[in-house]
């Protein structure tokens, strides 16, 4: 058990800059997801954490003990890999003592957390075949299996998820989780898919370009996005995002629509800003409700519990998207009467993507 | 060209390479190095001294009719090799790949010859040609042919091509009938929907298809027919009827082992050199086209 | 074929049963004149079985023949069989080794050890017959098993074959193995051997075709009659001058210079043609 820090982390190749310093500590036993669009970094992130990669810059601790020069396998980590990484020629139960006999482990305490990690993990009755011979989400439960008979003092997951179809990935998701808060063991996950960031987070470190946007609980981030990238890589479908003018607390959309903004911080009136407002946020007005806008729907898209309307505001020329409940009697062509409610309104500075509101 | 995931080590790298730079830098760059310095000097009778000639030795070569003779004998002697087996090995293959039964027989029987050696095919062909006692010699007689290589060079010649293309086939023939099988059915499926018969489908869906694995099988055949063909004319006719069947690789051979004469022979190895690189060259260069499909 | 045609079904068998025949009818020839005395050759080769089959064989085996140098072949069949296990061998060996180092580390001299790798391609032996001979003459490996395997054994095709299966190893498998607490060697041993087995085993195969039927090399580098392998030593059965060529035994000598590697060949018929195509990718 161990937390993992680091500070002012910076990694480049040559010229290239790809990782911009990072600073993060992972506390002992939490869960920390690191999400972000391909090529955000993230990986690297977590390859650096591992040893895979040199540090450029800054440092890395894991159980207060600087890990910068040290090899991957004194620093005691467990790794599981994208593509699971099993050697293809050795059974499951070589796989998880390969790591367990290289740290000339007695044969028989092999042997008993070889059959702990696979009695947990449901693998009893497939030690003795190939990897070959397994399902994806087999497989998968043997890389997890080859971190925990290690009992690191971190493990660290590189998208461990994302080969597996849409149905195991929902199982083996809770099925990790499940098994972290058992086992208490710190974690640094990477995942680019933001259900899986939000669903098992302890905490979530949003990344882009090298950078960490935002880091915080799922529901910090979601509800206060610092940046107009988090609140875009948050939440599905997307934040709509409009360009606004701030006027007198009202905000000023498309061509003299205006709507209450209660909540413009001081000193900000007159300035442009971009809105957003999630597409959950958007309410119908109920018969004889006040409309903030007029909404005039293109497309529908009804997935049954939930139902997607697409279309534009009245006189603003840019697209929106509404999350309805159920399935609302909505057609192409309707005009649907609007209510934002005033703590749904984020305001971002359209230069910078800094959120303005508190 | 390597991992982006290395292992770091500041010597185990070179170790692993010493056993094979130790013997590529001792038995090939090294005698190659020497070759190409012998080929500019000129030893006295008793190769106690030698005198630096700039190009005489090629000079001389090069205005040898000889050596003439023994590049279009080569010549004649490789395009033979390359036609006759790709010929048989094309018609091979695609009758092979088109029966249903019997298919794998066919592949087994018609591929195992290539593990002959071109000096025993080259043993084998002499006595089915042996003027005296050669079965086909005989038969050739009783139909009216005489045939004795021993004295017509232009039969000597065709032996040799046949000896030599005979092991050959093996190979093309595998590498046809795997670019063969890689032809999607759908495609001669819907020619033949078309309305395309076989030999139609052949000549204007398959071959076309067969037209990088041909133009790979031309240079390796000619690399074959150049330089591993030594024991097959070294058995059947050392060269002769007089210099007949003499091709680069054997006068080589001939020259320098024999005839002791090391700048001629040592220039004639320089030319050899230039031929491969060539050859090499192509080949690499066709296969990194490959790469780009 | 995509339709039913028999006359062209009829002809397709028709052709490949000729180029069997033209296959086997010199193989045929040669199992029939190993079978008779030599005296009966010398007006012509009867198409059936004589009776000096057993005889012949271990004539040729023990005693070798009457011609001058021709010795017995029951040696060349070793000499033979070591030179082509120790090239198959000693090629494999060196390749995979030079393969690991290229593609697995990062070092100065890399790509000056790849093109001398690259070189060896352009350099048979052929083009370089005197000066390699004099190598081999100073380094005293003349009439030797040494002198006749390791200046073959430098090998850059299987190097290249090497390489290219390692590219295919998924980075992943590296470093799962370090962070397991593997380093380089154990990795080598651990996974790669044990992943490459059937690479190497194709590979064996046509080296080890390649190694037996060698014949400049060894007819440069071997002046001994104890030395000789059998396919360059047939030749000397048939080289008689004007003497009648005792030919039953010459054919009974080609026939036992090409059972193994045929035997190979035909055994392991998948490999071979593995490693064929994948050796000339």
């Amino acid at each position: 058990m161990a937390s993992i820090t680091l500070s002012n982390v910076r990694k480049s190749y040559g010229t290239t800059h790809v990782i911009h310093g990072i600073d993060l500590t992972v506390h002992d036993g939490e869960f920390v997801v690191i999400v972000g669009p391909s090529g955000c970094g993230k990986s690297t992130l977590l390859r650096l954490v591992a040893g895979l990669e040199e540090i450029t810059e800054g440092t890395v601790e894991i159980g207060g003990r600087v890990v910068n020069h040290l090899e991957p396998k004194d620093r005691d980590i467990a790794m599981v890999f994208q593509n699971y990484a099993l050697y293809p020629h050795m059974s499951v139960r070589q796989n998880m003592a390969y790591g367990l006999k290289m740290r000339k482990m007695s044969k028989a305490d092999i042997e008993k957390r070889v059959n702990w990690a696979a009695g947990v993990l449901q693998l009893s009755d497939l030690l003795d075949r190939r990897p070959g011979q397994l399902s994806g989400g087999q497989r998968q439960r043997v890389a997890m299996g080859r971190a925990m008979v290690r009992s690191p003092a971190a493990f660290l997951f590189d998208e461990p998820l994302s080969n597996l179809d849409a149905k195991l990935r929902v199982q083996m998701r809770l099925e990790i989780k499940r098994l972290q808060q058992e086992l208490r063991t710190t974690s640094l996950y990477v995942t680019h898919d933001q259900v899986e960031a939000m669903t098992m987070a302890d905490r979530l470190v949003v990344m882009n370009a090298g950078v960490a946007e935002q880091v915080g609980t799922p529901m910090e981030i979601y509800e206060r996005p610092r940046t107009v990238f988090v609140a875009g890589f948050i939440g599905s479908p997307n934040m709509n995002f409009l360009p606004a003018r701030l006027r007198g607390g009202m905000l000023e959309l498309g061509q003299g629509l205006l709507v209450e903004c209660p909540n413009a911080p001081a000193g900000t009136d007159g300035r442009d800003v971009t809105l957003g407002i999630r597409p959950e946020h958007l309410v119908v007005a109920k018969q004889g409700e006040p409309a903030d806008i007029q909404f005039v729907v293109h497309m529908v898209e009804p997935l049954g519990a939930e139902t997607l309307v697409h279309g534009r505001f009245n006189s603003v020329e840019t697209n929106v998207a509404l999350r309805l409940h159920g399935t609302p009697n909505v057609w192409r062509d309707a005009h649907l009467p609007l209510r934002l409610p005033p703590d749904a309104l984020h305001l971002f500075d359209p230069a910078s993507g800094v959120r303005l509101t508190e | 060209m390597h991992k982006n995931v290395t292992f770091k080590n500041p010597w185990l790298p070179y170790l692993l390479v010493l056993p094979q730079m130790a013997v590529t830098i001792v038995f090939f760059i090294w005698p190659a190095a020497q070759a190409l310095k012998q080929s500019f000097l000129v030893e006295d009778a008793f190769g106690l001294s030698s005198e630096f000639v700039w190009f005489d030795n090629f000079v001389a070569l090069f205005t040898d009719p000889a050596y003439y003779e023994v590049m279009i004998n080569t010549a004649l002697f490789s395009i033979g090799v390359t036609v006759v087996t790709m010929v048989v090995a094309m018609l091979l293959a695609v009758m092979a790949d088109g029966v249903l039964r019997g298919k794998r027989t066919y592949q087994l029987l018609l591929t195992w010859p290539y593990a002959v050696a071109p000096a025993v095919a080259g043993v084998l062909w002499l006595f089915l040609f042996n003027p005296s006692n050669g079965v086909l010699a005989l038969a050739l007689r009783t139909i009216g042919y005489n045939w004795n290589h021993y004295l017509n060079g232009e039969q000597a010649m065709a032996l040799v091509i046949t000896a030599a293309a005979w092991p050959r086939i093996a190979y093309n023939f595998i590498f046809f009938l795997a670019a063969l099988q890689s032809i999607p059915r759908s495609l001669i499926e819907a020619a033949a929907i078309d309305g395309a018969g076989p030999a139609r489908r052949f000549f204007s869906v398959m071959f076309p298809l067969l037209s990088p694995t041909t133009f790979f099988l031309v240079v390796v055949n000619l690399v074959y027919a150049f330089f591993e063909t030594f024991g097959v004319i070294h058995t059947v006719t050392q060269g002769g009827p007089g210099t007949a069947t003499e091709i680069l690789v054997y006068k080589v051979f001939k020259d320098g082992f024999i005839g002791l004469d090391l700048g001629s022979s040592a220039a004639q190895s320089v030319v050899l050199m230039v031929i491969v690189i060539g050859l090499t060259a192509i080949q690499f260069k066709y296969i990194e086209r490959k790469v780009q499909y | 074929m995509v339709e039913r045609r028999p006359l062209w079904t009829f002809f397709t068998h028709a052709v490949l049963l000729l180029g069997l025949v033209v296959t086997i009818f010199p193989i045929y020839v040669a199992l029939v004149a190993s079978s008779h005395d030599t005296t009966t050759l010398i007006a012509g080769v009867p198409m059936t079985f004589g009776t000096h089959f057993f005889d012949n064989y271990a004539r040729v085996i023990l005693e070798g023949t009457a011609a001058p140098g021709a010795a017995p072949v029951g040696p060349m069949l070793i000499n033979s069989a070591v030179m082509a296990l120790g090239i198959a061998v000693g090629k494999i060996v060196i390749s995979i080794l030079s393969a690991f180092a290229v593609v697995y580390f990062r070092f100065p001299l890399r790509m000056v050890c790849f093109w001398l790798i690259f070189a060896t391609l352009m350099l048979p032996v052929e083009v370089r017959i005197l000066p390699t001979y004099e190598v081999i003459a100073d380094l005293s490996m003349l009439n030797t098993h040494v002198g006749l395997i390791v200046p073959l054994i430098a090998s850059a095709t299987a190097t290249f074959l090497f390489r290219q299966f390692f590219m295919t190893v998924p980075n992943e498998l590296v470093e799962a193995a370090r962070i397991d607490g593997a380093g380089p060697l154990r990795f080598f041993k651990d996974v790669l051997l044990p992943l490459s087995r059937t690479n190497m085993a194709a590979l064996f195969v046509i080296l080890f075709l390649y190694g037996w039927n060698q014949y400049l090399w060894p007819l440069l580098v071997t002046t001994d009659e104890s030395m000789y392998t059998i396919v360059m030593g047939i030749k000397r059965m048939i080289a008689v001058g004007d003497d009648v060529v005792e030919w039953n035994l010459a054919m009974a000598a080609a026939i036992l210079a090409m059972l193994p590697p045929v035997a190979v060949v035909v055994i392991m018929q998948r490999l071979f043609v593995k490693g064929l195509v994948e050796v000339e990718k």
